[in-house]
């Protein structure tokens, strides 16, 4: 059963938007703060600023050193998070509800009055470098990091970590300007859910954020990716395999028919991949698909892994499913399909940082927050002949494929 | 929020914790049985008839399984450990009964022959799978040090020659001799509708056939071990720390894990300053982790090949330092804290109630509330930790790494 929502949005003169779903039913809270810091602002020869930036400014602010700043949110019970994505630097809280509010004025701390100290400088820029070698051994990352660069180009599909190179370039002075400039509040989004005060929040965040002058964002120049296939050789038990292909963002209106579409690939235990590559034929442990999202476009991301001598067994049954998709979808895929969305929107009403997390994701693609009732209203409208019309004139093609392991493939699948 | 409990006259227990302000219900069977009650011949077994469970019964086929769970839009998956083996499904509440039908249909595998070669090929898969990421294989390679002669020193994967020489029929007969409901729970979170859940199970378990299905159950010796495995695949060194620890009965399990939370934590503890912050290593990280009869604490490296052996000096230092000095009140008070905000967040997720009210009973035959365990984790003193050091110490640990590294010194 769905509960009836009640979505409540403040836009601060500044551009904050402030998003707040009152959860009466929990005890926790949960709240999302994204600054428009993603990596796609880092420049290419500082590739990992943004990772930079947002290490530096955990390491003390306002009052507090980095060890106090700790401290203090775990005797508040916060369980925190901070993290670089292509479109934001975020940071993240889940809580009892009685500390959500100093929890926020401690974030709004850190986002404004960071100390960005100079002798911690070089450990911030260690850690950001251990996140770069822990990658060499992270092969279905590298592989999808790979295949993220050459389906969305340069800066769209890049990853947060940056390179060994880029990452030892960077100087203090580069992280107190990006900090000058990103650290801002214009389409920066803060949502919160949970047990919570619509008028005491807003009150809350005004005082801590209301004067916070905004900055001019700078321009993104980008560059198309490298071409599409690409092999990885390594020496490994597994090949990895990833195989992109263009489908429509989040915003658009059919954007449920990809993803229903998608749903019968790769959405449970009988969903096409699962079936075909795994239960059928043993191919695989993992193979999966799913919809990815950029605010102006979006792909289609899928990914298995299996050993060298199956490798290319799986991509080519992988890719005969994707092409299968076309001559259409079946009544009981999309009713199961149907089920297992619906049963994720009532189970979301169940988590504060999960409804928080979405709320800031619908902000940032749509401009609004859809309810849980809107979603299942799209969910209910779709039938088999939408999705099969969808298909039709989007049918997956124009594969980016890359592989890595110890072998490379045929990969001559449709190149249009 | 209600407990409630029944066990059918085939001796499966049936418990509950009932929510009715829930939205959803989580289900499970709990079997208590895993690697630990394997033998050298079935190493893997218990992994593997998880897979199989899924594969079909008399009545279904795998495919009409993987359906059905689907219809329900329940989420749904399992798992297998060294001491249990869990089926669980979280769905809406009006699905409860078709639920447990299936659930309970599954729980009397078919384990059919061709399904079996078919799985069999996935499990390699998963075994090549963790032979290629971190910590490649180090955890494993630590309990079979650790352990010794000790059940718990078995793998759960098992290894693809034990995996590949195990028969369906050898599967069959492990079945018979653990599957039995007086070695079972059914274990039910959330919008539970109890009179009708003893119901159901009466209706679709009620019919399984008891027998005694026993574990030997003892204390593992402390150990001290140093061991270092050479494999190139890995760009980074990477080492587990084991050391004995409280077991699942014992009452110091609670300051056990506060003593992990303070010196292990991935944010706010000893390691996490020393060597995460620092930028020294990617990850340094402890755990407590109880079994029936004994308990580990497991502490994990990540690091440059090059700074492993000063890194493994540095925790052995922080643990040598613990030892002698002690754990402050502070850090006492700030991992309570931390320790039940988790606790009470988590509560809000009946799928995550089901656990730890389905554990809590395998391990102990013990339900406690949420506030119960809040509770038990607050009494926890400094003098208890730091008892703790003393009667379980770290610095006496095993020590396995595997990484590009053919030797390390071993920290003195």
């Amino acid at each position: 059963m769905l509960v009836e929502q009640s979505i409540l949005t403040h836009r601060f003169p500044n551009g904050l938007t402030l998003l707040v779903e009152p959860m009466e039913w929990l005890e926790s809270a949960a709240f999302a703060l994204l600054l428009p810091a993603g990596c796609a602002h880092d420049p290419l020869d500082r590739w990992g600023l943004g990772s930079m930036t947002c290490e530096m400014v955990q390491r003390g602010c306002g009052e507090r050193d980095s060890r106090q700043f700790v401290n203090d949110l775990e005797n508040l019970g916060v369980d925190h998070s901070a993290s670089v994505s292509n479109a934001h630097t975020s940071f993240g809280g889940a809580m009892p509800h009685e500390q959500l509010y100093e929890a926020l004025t401690i974030h709004a701390d850190l986002v404004r009055r960071p100390h960005l100290p100079a002798d911690q400088f070089e450990d911030a820029q260690q850690v950001c470098l251990q996140e770069v070698y822990a990658l060499e051994d992270d092969l279905a990352q590298r592989m999808m990091q790979e295949l993220r660069r050459r389906r969305y180009g340069d800066p769209y599909g890049r990853s947060s970590q940056g390179s060994e190179e880029s990452v030892s370039a960077i100087t203090l002075e580069d992280v107190q300007q990006h900090f000058a400039q990103y650290y801002q509040p214009q389409n920066a989004i803060l949502s919160v859910a949970g047990k919570v005060d619509w008028d005491r929040l807003r009150e809350h965040v005004e005082q801590l954020f209301g004067d916070w002058p905004p900055q001019t964002l700078g321009q993104i120049t980008t560059t198309p990716g490298a071409g599409p296939r690409c092999h990885i050789p390594h020496e490994s038990s597994q090949t990895h395999l990833g195989i992109a292909y263009p489908s429509v963002p989040y915003s658009h209106p059919d954007y449920y028919q990809a993803r229903g579409a998608v749903g019968v690939l790769s959405d449970g235990m009988s969903s096409r991949l699962f079936t075909e590559v795994r239960e059928k034929r043993g191919l695989v442990y993992t193979v999966s698909a799913s919809c990815h999202s950029l605010r102006h476009t979006g792909s289609v991301l899928c990914y298995a892994g299996t050993t060298t001598d199956r490798a290319q067994e799986t991509l080519d049954v992988i890719i005969a499913e994707l092409e299968r998709l076309t001559q259409g979808i079946e009544a009981g895929e999309l009713s199961r399909l149907k089920a297992r969305i619906k049963s994720s929107l009532i189970f979301q009403q169940e988590s504060s940082p999960s409804r928080a997390g979405t709320m800031a994701a619908d902000w940032y693609h749509l401009g609004r927050v859809k309810t849980l009732e809107e979603v299942s209203t799209a969910i209910d409208a779709l039938t088999v002949e939408s999705i099969n019309y969808y298909l039709a004139q989007h049918p997956p093609r124009d594969y980016t494929i890359v592989t890595l392991g110890e072998q490379e493939l045929n990969t001559a699948y449709g190149v249009s | 929020m209600e407990f409630r409990s029944h066990t059918l006259s085939n001796g499966l227990e049936i418990i509950a914790e009932v929510n009715p302000r829930a939205y959803s219900l989580g289900l499970a069977f709990f079997v208590k049985t895993g690697a630990r009650d394997e033998t050298d011949e079935i190493s893997g077994v218990s992994h593997f008839l998880e897979h199989m469970v899924f594969k079909g019964t008399p009545h279904r086929s795998a495919a009409d399984v993987n359906r059905e769970l689907d219809e329900l839009g329940s989420h749904s998956n399992a798992f297998t450990s060294e001491e249990q083996t869990v089926y669980y499904a979280t769905v809406l509440p009006e699905y409860q009964e078709k639920c447990i039908e299936l659930l309970a249909d599954i729980m009397r595998p078919a384990l059919r022959e061709d399904d079996f070669v078919t799985e069999k090929k996935v499990i390699l898969e998963e075994i090549a799978k963790y032979e290629d990421e971190p910590p490649y294989g180090a955890h494993e390679k630590s309990m079979a040090v650790h352990f010794g002669d000790h059940p718990l020193a078995r793998s759960v994967l098992g290894t693809a020659a034990s995996v590949s020489a195990l028969s369906a029929e050898q599967m069959q007969a492990y079945f018979d001799r653990r599957y039995s409901p007086m070695n079972m729970a059914l274990v039910a979170a959330g919008k539970v509708d109890f009179a009708q859940l003893i119901r159901q199970a009466k209706r679709f378990c009620g019919g399984w056939p008891p027998f005694a299905a026993e574990r030997a159950i003892s204390r593992a010796p402390q150990r001290q071990a140093f061991q270092v495995y050479a494999n190139d695949s890995a760009a980074q060194e990477y080492c587990v720390l084991l050391a004995n620890g409280p077991c699942a009965t014992d009452d110091d399990r609670y300051a056990g894990r506060i003593l992990a939370t303070v010196l292990g934590d991935d944010s706010g503890s000893r390691l996490y300053w020393e060597l995460v912050d620092s930028g020294l290593a990617e990850c340094a990280l402890m755990g407590a982790y109880e079994y029936q009869g004994t308990g580990l604490f497991m502490a994990y490296l990540g690091c440059m090949p090059e700074d492993a052996a000063a890194n493994l000096k540095r925790m052995h230092d922080l643990f040598r330092k613990a030892e002698s000095e002690g754990i402050t009140e502070q850090e006492i008070v700030r991992a309570q804290n931390k320790i039940c905000s988790h606790v009470v967040r988590q509560a809000e997720r009946p799928s995550s109630r089901m656990f730890s009210v389905g554990n809590g009973w395998i391990q102990r035959r013990e339900y406690r509330t949420t506030a119960q365990v809040v509770k038990a984790y607050r009494k926890v003193t400094a003098a208890q930790v730091n008892a703790l050091l003393a009667k379980y110490p770290l610095t006496t640990n095993t020590t396995v790494c595997v990484g590009p590294l053919t030797e390390i010194e071993p920290p003195q």
